[in-house]
């Protein structure tokens, strides 16, 4: 199965890039852009039916890799 | 002293502090692949400078997941000291051998300058050769140097002493003048607890002869030699 992981700053943690990137809108004429936060995408494909497994083993992931728990959360979405 | 320089694909100043263990040891440090799960035992393990794994998904974060990250956890638990500089404290952190994480420079910029450091205390076996409060003038050469953790975390940081060094002005005056990239409370450097751990952004290794525009880093390198020898 497909499984889609979204990777946030934590909020309270500074966004300079969300920062900069709201500020460009508002110039390019985008006025209605107020706080804007960016985080990561990634799409992982795997190799379990078990949804309830699958979304154990993802949780072990994120805390290990995908994201800093120090200043990032996680979600988990499982696809077909 | 018997030192050990880790080296991953994408790491760039490891030459330079070999060279500069090089200087006060009269002797090359063991050069050690990352791919490698056990290497010869030595007094210290240096974590260089770089942008190991291209820095994908952050900054020190691949490093801190490979075999001999895995073995220097091991040792740092036994007491070995270690030594993380510039991607070397990313990658210390993301590894959990030291508290926190270090974000994108507050002002988006890649910063490449000579900034001055406070050094807030003697009492190590990394800063043994200063004085507490001592202004020395080191480069930095990042674009994730801004040290962040949580109230709690920096709290316990200050109460136990393991600030190592804070940015400031020329004159010692810790404040956002001196602060090239944002820095909670200035941070440049912190320790473990037991302070046999060392994080810092700066690169000392980069300031040990006059060539180089300063030497005020070479007291750390002299410092460790004098604790560990």
């Amino acid at each position: 199965m497909k499984a889609r992981v979204h990777v946030t700053l934590k909020n309270g943690v500074l966004d300079p890039q969300g920062k900069a990137i709201g500020h460009s809108l508002n110039r390019l004429g985008f006025p209605e852009v107020g706080d804007v936060r960016q985080g990561k995408y990634i799409e992982l494909e795997i190799a379990e039916t078990d949804k309830t497994k699958a979304k154990a083993r993802l949780e072990d992931m994120c805390k290990k890799l995908l994201a800093n728990t120090v200043i990032e959360n996680y979600s988990i979405e499982l696809v077909g | 002293m018997k030192a050990a320089v880790l080296v991953f694909p994408g790491s760039n100043r490891e030459g330079d502090v070999a060279q500069a263990i090089e200087l006060v040891t009269g002797r090359r440090p063991a050069m050690v692949w990352h791919g490698d799960g056990d290497f010869e035992k030595t007094d210290l393990i240096v974590v260089p400078g770089g942008f190991s794994y291209g820095d994908y998904l952050r900054c020190g974060a691949m490093a801190a997941q490979s075999p001999v990250m895995a073995e220097v956890k091991r040792r740092a638990a036994q007491g070995v000291p270690v030594l993380g500089i510039c991607n070397g404290f990313q990658i210390v952190t993301e590894a959990g051998l030291l508290p926190g994480v270090l974000m994108r420079n507050a002002h988006l910029k890649f910063v490449c300058a000579d900034v001055h450091l406070k050094v807030e205390t003697s009492q190590s076996l990394f800063t043994n050769r200063y004085q507490a409060g001592q202004v020395i003038k080191v480069p930095v050469a990042h674009a994730e140097g801004n040290y962040f953790a949580d109230a709690e975390t920096l709290k316990r940081l200050e109460d136990r002493g393991q600030i190592a060094f804070r940015y400031c002005a020329p004159d010692g005056t810790v404040d956002g003048s001196g602060n090239p990239n944002g820095s909670i409370n200035n941070i440049a450097g912190i320790f473990n607890e037991t302070k046999t751990v060392m994080g810092l952004m700066p690169h000392p290794e980069n300031a040990t002869e006059p060539m180089f525009g300063g030497t005020d880093g070479k007291a750390l390198f002299e410092g460790m030699v004098e604790a560990l020898s």
